[in-house]
């Protein structure tokens, strides 16, 4: 278990990492915590020829905050959020789901970025990105763009990032403090990778509302009616949760929706106890 | 002698290394010119081997099986009639029956580069269907693995009891399809082996992570064709072996070749994929049983059909039949009835080879009658603890012989039950469970009650006729010119920290300070021979020679001390860390000084045989003195997700005397921790084609410490009348009884939902299922 010869970038600043990264093309691979890469790369699942090192710039752990957003560096690791070093725009929501991402070892080296970029349908902040409706700002040899989280993760694994585009910094619309949000994973042993994810946010201060089904070996799924309605009658009573999230995973085995549904039920009981 | 002796929690004298980082793993060896070794191993199950081809430029670099011509395969026979013994070439030959059997052995200045070099070997290989599931694997249609055999049978085994007399007069009559996980035990420190060629000793050292040193020598000398007096095998620290380092690995095998016959050193350390895809594969069993009671529970026989998926080859020195000969034998556990028919396949799949891990089948054996017990329980309306004291062998039956002939020398099982309902509350329980917990789980509490072979001897091996069978066991004690003590036996220590105990031992006997004791284990240069460390053997067989050899040194000391102070042998004494005769001493210094520096103040009938030791040991009776044990679990099971959370644990356990209760605590809480794997957690499944679908700890869950509650402990001492000291093993238990109790658990918490888990590991996902089933089940029956 090691990995094949590879070449190794340290950039003092992005810009340099872009125009690196451009240069290696497909074969260069961006690494910050290396929790996820590590492993594949010892494994010879991930052959790049080069490795380009992003842990250490100064502009991926920066946050930037006005009043309706707060914008996080894409290498902010998992416990400058566990443990409230970071500034929290969701009403304790990401200090919440950071604390739970696998084990402190773990989460010690992991980054968010990273994290968004190997998009692992189960990885939490996958989940909670697209439940908090957050924007991405990547960065190419072309110039920057943004994008909705819905719309980046186009599969398992598989992101709308361009060959030579690195994630830059994630931008978290604020909570106000009239919102709930409710998160539930259920895992076959603590600290791994979820069966299941449900979330429910709800911000009636901004009219917003969002239930998501997670880790579904498939991009998070968004259930906008759904959590409206929720929302709006302040109950989940009335709405047959089972039969929702089988239209929305019409393939899942029989336990796998039990699980979905479980967690979505419980996410929704965080939020409105019955 | 409490304060350091037989009975003493001193700490461990391996631990200031061990804490400290400075152990000496075959990974800590730095030595001049050592090349590093990869293995190029098949990504198919079954398949015949049409070439296996080296890059050009390679030759010297990437060996074959065509350059290892003269090395004998493995072949571990077994003289139990109707056993087929397996060729088990070090690199594959003909064929390949398992993912990860070794094609090549591919040699570089670095791991890495190793690798590189084994992704360049040219592999062509035909495929064949794979034999998967040990039930078709056993149908007369199936696949072959070892193409002259006429099936897939290593052995059968029948014990015929006159069941057919039970079947019309029994009054309850219980049946059940039971099956067990294929598991992947994990010691900390995977395989390793490093060898090179010592050119003033003229012979090959190796140094390898090995729990049977002395064997490997055996082994490494059968296989290469080298005399054994040409190899010396020494086992460095050990970290962990579980049963997988007590068996020859062709790994070992090619490494010992290459230094053999390059006359350079070489090293090969198992990563964790190869581990879990390649290494120990144990416990997969499947039981089709039947038990016959009467109306109150008491069981009258059972009838049983054991399945054993051993995999493609027998592993010397313990074959294909050590797994379903323990599991024949053992099945009727710690009960007291009198008919039993059981049947054993030892079936051959593609899959890597069974190694004995930690309990041999009894993990699986005691899950099977421990579920029965319950089951039993059910249908005689009964809380299932006490149907289960009313069938265990009672300490006035003692010594006792069970339905399979096993002498069951002490104890008091029924006690054990008792004590450990009592450390989780039992009675408590049963109150809670009649009110809903306010979370929705459901609680249930399980027990489970075992015996524990250990330190079998000579007659028990001798019984399934295996390669090598264990006799007396010996240890060397010699006292220092200035009174220290060393003490030297075959055996290794692998984490159960024999140097202390046996150091222990040595204090007992002679009253020497515990801190002047040294040991020396497993170096095939300096110790005795040994089998070495497995069957919960150690402390019973190593402890009893060091025993034995200390009271013989004991008394050469004594005749010297009566010399020097001028008294009779017997009125000398060994206390207070001397040697003392009325108000005068002797420290053990001056025997030594005497022995060795001044032999004029020796007396004329000094014993020539001086201050050194060698003497032999095995228990009166050989056929194992029996531990015992009993542990109880009480879960909470989410009924909504199948997630089970262990709210209490206890274990009390009877191992005779404990010569260090605090490292007999480790080992219990160790065992559990991995029987509470088996139980929920570990699993290593194959796909139809034969690919294992565990190859990281990802997919392989180890139970991890917010998996567990805090273990409560509890013992009882019942010396065993056949063993020195009365001590029995401990190595093995703690792992056997979980499946047991934590399963019964579930069952009991899931009983009111007509819910019965009849597998393991018992996941979240096979728990759910079940309880869906029943849902639709409940509500066809109700539309």
């Amino acid at each position: 278990m090691k990995p094949v010869p590879f070449e190794y970038e340290k950039p003092g600043s992005l810009s340099l990492a872009v125009s690196q990264l451009s240069a290696t093309g497909v074969n260069g691979k961006i690494i910050a915590g290396g929790q996820s890469l590590g492993p594949m790369l010892n494994l010879r699942l991930a052959r790049p020829e080069a490795l380009i090192d992003i842990r250490q710039l100064d502009e991926l752990s920066r946050v930037q905050s006005d009043e309706k957003t707060v914008t996080y560096g894409a290498a902010i690791r998992h416990v400058d959020f566990e443990d409230g070093l970071v500034e929290d725009a969701t009403q304790g929501m990401m200090r919440h789901v950071a604390g739970g991402i696998a084990h402190r070892a773990v989460r010690n080296r992991g980054t968010i970025g990273g994290s968004l970029a190997h998009a692992d349908p189960a990885a939490d902040w996958v989940n909670t990105t697209i439940a908090l409706n957050a924007t991405f700002t990547v960065l190419g040899s072309t110039g920057r763009r943004t994008i909705a989280a819905a719309d980046f993760f186009l599969g398992a694994f598989t992101t709308s990032l361009n060959d030579g585009e690195i994630l830059e910094k994630i931008t978290i619309p604020r909570l106000s403090d009239q919102a709930a949000w409710g998160y539930y994973k259920i895992c076959r042993k603590k600290g791994e990778f979820a069966e299941a994810i449900g979330i429910l946010v709800v911000d009636p201060a901004r009219g917003f509302a969002r239930a998501v089904l997670g880790a579904a070996d498939a991009p998070p799924i968004v259930l906008d009616q759904l959590a409206a309605s929720i929302a709006e009658s302040g109950t989940a009573k009335d709405i047959n949760l089972e039969e929702a999230v089988q239209a929305a995973l019409p393939d899942a085995s029989p336990v796998s929706l039990r699980h979905h549904s479980v967690a979505l039920q419980r996410a929704i009981q965080q939020v409105y106890p019955s | 002698m409490l304060d350091q002796g037989i009975g003493a929690r001193v700490l461990r004298k391996e631990d200031d290394r061990h804490l400290h980082g400075r152990g000496q793993f075959v990974g800590d060896l730095a030595m001049k010119g050592l090349k590093e070794v990869a293995f190029r191993r098949s990504s198919l199950a079954h398949g015949r081997i049409r070439a296996v081809t080296k890059p050009a430029g390679t030759d010297s670099v990437i060996i074959t099986a065509d350059d290892l011509k003269n090395v004998n395969p493995i072949f571990a026979d077994s003289s139990i009639p109707g056993f087929k013994a397996s060729n088990y070439p070090a690199l594959a030959t003909g064929k390949v029956r398992f993912v990860g059997e070794c094609l090549a052995a591919c040699i570089a200045d670095s791991r890495a580069e190793a690798e590189d070099l084994a992704e360049s070997v040219e592999v062509d290989i035909e495929e064949l269907p794979a034999v998967i599931d040990s039930l078709k694997a056993r149908a007369p249609d199936a696949p072959l693995i070892h193409d002259d055999w006429a099936d897939n049978l290593f052995l059968t085994t029948s014990v015929q009891g006159d069941i057919d007399s039970l079947v019309k007069t029994a009054p309850i009559k219980v049946t059940r399809e039971l099956r067990t996980g294929r598991q992947c035990m994990h010691p900390m420190e995977g395989k390793g082996v490093l060898a090179y060629w010592d050119f003033q000793a003229d012979q090959l050292v190796v140094y390898t992570s090995t729990q049977v040193p002395h064997m490997i020598r055996t082994g490494l000398s059968e296989t290469l064709g080298l005399e054994q007096r040409k190899i010396r095998v020494i086992p460095p620290d050990v970290g962990g072996g579980f049963g997988y380092k007590c068996v020859l690995q062709p790994e070992e095998i090619v490494i010992a070749w290459l230094a053999m016959t390059t006359k350079r050193p070489h090293r090969w350390i198992e990563d964790r994929r190869e581990h879990l895809t390649a290494g120990a594969n144990s416990r997969e069993h499947h039981y089709q049983i039947t038990a016959y009671a009467d109306e109150k529970g008491r069981l009258l026989g059972l009838d049983a059909e054991i399945t054993v998926s051993v995999g493609a080859y027998s592993v010397w020195p313990f074959t294909a039949c050590l797994e379903a000969a323990q599991a024949g034998g053992n099945l009727p556990g710690p009960y007291d009835f009198q008919v039993y028919r059981c049947k054993t396949f030892s079936v051959a799949t593609n899959k890597p080879p069974f190694t004995p891990y930690r309990g041999v089948a009894r993990p699986g054996v005691c899950f099977a009658i421990e579920l029965m017990m319950d089951a039993i329980a059910r249908e005689v309306g009964r809380d299932p603890m006490d149907v289960r004291a009313e069938n265990l062998v009672k300490s006035t039956q003692m010594p006792y012989n069970n339905v399979t002939g096993k002498h069951y020398d002490s104890g008091d099982y029924p006690a054990s039950l008792k004590q450990v309902a009592g450390l989780i509350d039992a009675p408590g329980i049963r109150a809670r469970q009649k009110a809903p917990e306010a979370d929705g789980r459901l609680i249930g509490v399980g027990f489970s009650t075992f015996t524990e072979q250990s330190a079998h001897g000579t007659k028990v091996f001798a019984s399934w006729g295996i390669p090598v069978v264990p006799g007396y066991e010996q240890a060397t004690v010699r006292l220092t010119p200035d009174g220290g003590l060393e003490i030297r036996a075959g055996i290794h220590t692998i984490g159960q920290g024999l140097e202390t105990t046996l150091s222990q031992v040595a204090v007992h006997e002679l009253g020497i300070d515990y801190d002047q004791v040294r040991v020396t284990l497993g170096d095939t240069a300096s110790t005795p021979y040994s089998t070495g460390a497995y069957a919960s053997r150690g402390m019973v067989m190593a402890g009893g020679a060091v025993s034995r050899a200390s009271q013989e040194l004991a008394r050469r000391i004594r005749r010297i001390a009566a010399h020097l102070l001028q008294c009779k042998d017997e009125d000398i004494r060994f206390e207070g860390r001397e040697i003392r005769a009325g108000g005068a001493s002797l420290s053990f210094a001056d025997i030594g000084r005497a022995w060795y520096l001044r032999p004029e103040q020796l007396p004329e009938d000094v014993n020539t045989m001086g201050m050194e030791v060698t003497e032999g040991y095995k228990p009166q009776v050989d056929t194992g003195v029996f531990t015992y044990a009993s542990h109880a679990a009480v879960v909470a099971v989410d009924p909504e997700t199948g997630i089970v959370e262990i709210l209490d644990y206890a274990a009390v356990d009877d191992c005779g005397r404990m010569v260090n209760p605090m490292i007999v605590e480790g080992q219990v809480l160790g065992g559990t921790v991995q029987g509470v794997g088996t139980a929920l957690f570990e699993e290593s499944p194959y796909d139809q084609s034969g690919q294992p679908l565990a190859s990281t700890l990802q997919d392989y869950t180890l139970p991890g410490a917010s998996d567990l509650p805090w273990i409560k402990l509890g013992h009882i001492e019942t010396l065993s009348p056949y063993s020195a000291h009365g001590i029995k093993g401990v190595g093995e238990g703690g792992a056997i009884a979980p499946p047991g109790a934590i399963v019964n658990a579930i069952n009991d918490a899931l009983k009111a939902r007509g819910v019965e888990i009849t597998q393991i590991p018992a996941t979240p996902e096979r728990i759910l299922s079940a309880i869906l089933a029943a849902e639709s089940q409940q509500k066809g029956a109700a539309s």
